[in-house]
């Protein structure tokens, strides 16, 4: 029994591995495999996690032996006297992983077969389903993690993947700088996730979630934290899924992240992605129970992005960015759930909402087609007279209003002339002196390349 | 493991440095540049072999009568590591730029690195210090380059070096004042390790040496291990952990510092200078943890580093210097070298699943345990790191389209050297525990030196012992 679960539980762990492995291996040696054996490869392999996930459900239910706990042992184990230093490669199969882990496998293989479509004989074919795989492998690892670290890696993977998806169309510069910004706010959240590891390794010299969460199955959990590392780590985590769910002040990353190809888009920014945070959320339950500001200030957080993304999504001229803000307005409206201490209500919510707007977004390439369609059904025009808002405001109210949303709540703008102007400006005076000092001493000008011209096409004839 | 009883150790320092005297009477460019990778496989092999001997048999016997060579835990993964990087770099030499290398000073040099790795003496060590600084100055002096930044920073190391030796040979173990000439030492290995304010020299030398030797002066971070023989087993805590500080603010800097960077070669310079910064962070630490995760990162970063300097060697040997404000669009022409930048990038930024992570993940907890909450500069650095070295790929293999006429693809021994990096970065990223032990241990002789210096030093703070594993304090 135990050794068909474990298996059964190795393999929904494995199979996104062996196909990352199989696109990358002949990638990595410049063997072409063709279009065809990658989709079936990503069928397969989907296929084989569902099916095995579904054979836990099963296996697990009628002998009552969910959740299930596997344990692949110690992946670090060092044990100086005074501070044991353990990494535990653990993962657990319950009510709240194995609902997202079923959701991941059915929605990727939706995109997977969707994909192979849309993207034949696109240049980028194979780096999109690699990239997807490792996209994949990162969201089954952080779905089922036992321990922070392994969670870590997976929301570390589904992170890279994001980022290069959204460059995906990587001889335009606009996307390939708004995967460099998207990848910027993860690697900034990302450190608080860090941290936060590090402190609940400073707690308890281990990362399993069972010090966060109590031995209790979720969502019954008790944490085993003092109130002062809980606030710490629950604050520090609550960075983490702000960032990785777009939750203000992180929110200006979404919408650009839509530059990638529609399959990405739907599946990283409309279904998964996007709630990996609230899954984070979710997972800590306890700790916002033991700290009463931390389920306050993620409830602020969440009804704030809720109504930003609401009024910024009511001006958006493109689909994607509509969709997109969309998407915010309803993890907002999760977060601010999960405040409120409704687990499964909000479990519910995510998989809905990821249903729905994956439809919504596949469907957004074709959607004059399908007006055009549902019009001609009707033998009419769709009407657009519903009432606005913004018909109730003074005029100049509604376009300071509307300025603010076209501008996305300048967001962006704050950022950028709050903190990433300040930074760069300071490191590029400190650059003036030193490159000035190292003049001084050695008598000659600095950074031969720095004023090197772009190559024209095919110097390297010369 | 069987390894025939020879001297592996003699042998591996001394093939380069006859080798380094054989190719200098070659004139033909590809055929000294065979001679040399000859030598260095050779001595690739004797050094696995020493390394080998070592790990089976607890130590390598110096059997030429030369007992001022030893590998032991500190620099048993070092010295092999060394040699492997030499090899590679011959390897990855692209034949345009044969006529730029001198094979005979970069042997010279690898004899040099290697036999500073095998040294335990102080003497030896401080001479194989000022030694191996010589070669990039001849380089400056063969390329025309002004060598007046390189002379002064070497010069204030070497000053600093051997006046710190003199003062610790001259004081007494238990005098109030020995922290003076540890600190003389400190200064100076914080000098040649590239410890902010004085770390100038080392885009210096980026700039206006070869990209490969500077890559092979800088990487293998020689002051490192000297600060482990020299300086850790008897300087005093608080001083340790003042420079640490400044190693910490290094670490920040340089990593903000490379994120405006118009230029690769000053990029990788300042790349390097946050990773190596967050090596000397660990060492001085002091703690089990912390030590262990310097040492760890020490070899990640001479992984990664050395990764992310041969990509970008390559590029350079075929598109010229490049200017990182404009986009350049290589990645149809080389996507093996960008997968690997990229690899390589994110190794030394502590990505999971890389060698770098378990690494940062140790030494921010060990800072943590010293620093409560500057030690998170740690992470704020790893974080700056990893958004630079996505700018840098999306600035190098995207953002255009690049038209080529001929092939920019890398050649089969580029491949086979990047392909044996990335698997390393890979193994031992995944599978790290056998790695972490090697330096746990290190660590513990490391300590346990310590332990032996602080025994007979009465006069030193009791808080030393404190950090010391309770399994030292027992056997006191």
């Amino acid at each position: 029994m135990e050794s068909t679960t474990f298996s059964l539980g190795s393999i929904v762990l494995l199979a996104p591995v062996v196909l990352f492995i199989a696109i990358a291996v002949p990638l990595l040696f410049s063997l072409r495999v063709s279009e065809v054996w990658v989709t079936k490869f990503t069928k397969i392999a989907i296929s084989i996690g569902l099916i095995s996930l579904i054979a836990i459900i099963v296996v697990g239910s009628s002998r009552a032996s969910l959740p299930l706990i596997l344990s692949f042992g110690n992946w670090v184990d060092l044990q100086p006297s005074q501070s044991h230093f353990q990494f535990r490669l653990e993962f657990v199969f319950d009510v709240l992983s194995i609902t997202f882990g079923l959701l991941t496998l059915v929605l990727c293989g939706v995109i997977g077969t969707f994909a192979a479509n849309y993207l034949h004989r696109e240049p980028g074919f194979h780096r999109f389903f690699l990239l997807f795989a490792m996209f994949l492998m990162g969201m089954i690892v952080a779905t089922f993690a036992a321990t922070i670290e392994s969670l870590f890696l997976g929301w570390e993977l589904v992170g890279l993947s994001s980022a290069l998806l959204v460059a995906f169309f990587h001889e335009r510069v606009a996307p390939v700088e708004n995967g460099l910004r998207v990848w910027s706010v993860y690697r900034i959240s990302d450190a608080a996730f860090l941290v936060a590891a590090v402190a609940l390794h400073g707690a308890s010299t281990q990362g399993e979630f069972v010090n966060l969460t109590g031995s209790e199955s979720w969502p019954s959990g008790e944490s085993g934290l003092t109130l002062g590392q809980a606030s710490f780590v629950g604050l520090m985590l609550i960075i983490a899924a702000a960032g990785k769910s777009a939750l203000i002040p992180f929110s200006g990353w979404l919408p650009r992240a839509m530059e990638g190809p529609t399959p990405s888009s739907a599946v990283f920014y409309g279904a998964l992605s996007v709630h990996l945070g609230a899954y984070l959320l979710l997972r800590i339950e306890s700790v916002l129970d033991q700290v009463w500001w931390l389920s306050a200030l993620l409830v602020m957080l969440g009804l704030g992005t809720t109504v930003f993304a609401t009024i910024a999504g009511r001006v958006q001229s493109d689909i994607k960015s509509a969709l997109a803000l969309a998407s915010l307005t309803q993890v907002g409206l999760i977060a601010t759930e999960i405040g409120f201490g409704f687990r499964y209500l909000a479990l519910a919510h995510i998989v809905g909402h990821a249903f729905l707007r994956t439809l919504q977004l596949l469907r957004a390439p074709s959607l004059l087609r399908d007006f055009h369609g549902w019009e001609h059904a009707i033998g009419t025009r769709i009407s657009n007279s519903a009432q606005r808002l913004e018909a109730f405001l003074p005029s100049s109210v509604s376009t300071a209003v509307y300025r603010w949303a076209i501008e996305r709540g300048y967001l962006d703008r704050l950022i950028d002339s709050g903190i990433v102007r300040p930074f760069i400006g300071f490191f590029q005076r400190c650059d003036i002196v030193e490159r000035s000092w190292i003049e001084f001493l050695s008598g000659q000008t600095q950074g031969e390349s720095d004023q090197a011209q772009l190559p024209f096409e095919g110097i390297e004839e010369l | 493991m069987f390894v025939p009883n020879l001297p592996w150790l003699e042998t591996a320092i001394i093939i380069p440095l006859v080798a380094s005297v054989w190719v200098r009477r070659i004139d033909r460019r590809d055929q000294a540049r065979l001679h040399k990778l000859v030598a260095t496989s050779l001595s690739l092999i004797a050094s696995c072999f020493a390394w080998q001997e070592f790990k089976c048999r607890g130590n390598s016997m110096p059997r030429l009568g030369w007992d001022f060579l030893i590998i032991d835990e500190l620099s048993s993964p070092l010295f092999p590591l060394a040699s492997l990087l030499f090899v590679l770099f011959v390897l990855a030499t692209v034949r345009t730029k044969l006529i730029q290398v001198s094979y005979s000073r970069r042997l010279f040099s690898e004899a040099i690195v290697l036999a500073t790795f095998a040294s335990k003496n102080h003497w030896q060590l401080v001479a194989l210090l000022l030694l191996g600084s010589l070669p990039p100055f001849l380089e400056y002096r063969q390329r025309s380059k002004r060598v007046g930044t390189y002379v002064f920073h070497m010069a204030l190391f070497g000053g600093l070096l051997v006046s710190g030796s003199i003062g610790l040979s001259l004081s007494d173990a238990q005098s109030t004042l020995r922290f003076v000439p540890i600190g003389l030492l400190l200064a100076a290995i914080l000098i040649r390790h590239g410890v902010f304010p004085l770390h100038c020299w080392v885009t210096d030398l980026v700039e206006n040496v070869t990209f490969g030797t500077a890559i092979l002066f800088l990487t293998p971070m020689v002051s490192a291990y000297a600060a482990m023989r020299l300086i850790l087993p008897s300087a005093p805590i608080w001083e340790l952990q003042w420079f640490a500080l400044l190693s910490l603010i290094t670490a920040v800097y340089a990593a903000g510092m490379a994120m405006v960077q118009a230029d690769t070669r000053r990029y990788f310079c300042y790349l390097f200078l946050s990773n190596s910064s967050l090596v000397w962070v660990g060492l001085a630490t002091m703690t089990p943890i912390g030590l262990t995760g310097g040492l760890a990162i020490w070899l990640a970063a001479i992984l990664s580093l050395s990764g992310i300097g041969m990509t970008l060697r390559a590029i350079e040997s075929r598109m010229g210097r490049l200017s990182l404000r404009d986009y350049h669009g290589l990645y149809e022409h080389m996507p093996l070298l960008a997968v690997f930048f990229l690899l390589a990038g994110l190794a030394s930024a502590g990505f999971p699943g890389t060698i770098g992570f378990v690494a940062i993940d140790l030494l921010f907890d060990g800072v943590n345990q010293i620093y409560r909450y500057v030690g998170a500069a740690v992470v704020l650095a790893t974080a700056l790191n990893g958004i630079s070295v996505l700018k840098i790929y999306f600035r190098l293999f995207t953002g255009k389209r690049h038209v080529a006429s001929i092939s920019l693809a890398p050649r089969w021994s580029e491949r086979v050297a990047i392909i044996m990096l990335a698997a390393m970065m890979l193994i031992l990223g995944l599978a790290p525990q056998s790695f972490l032990l090697s330096r746990f241990e290190a660590t513990n002789e490391l300590l346990n030196m310590r332990t032996g210096n602080i025994a007979t030093d009465k006069h030193s703070n009791h808080s030393d012992l404190q950090l010391l594993p309770a399994t030292l304090h027992s056997a006191n």
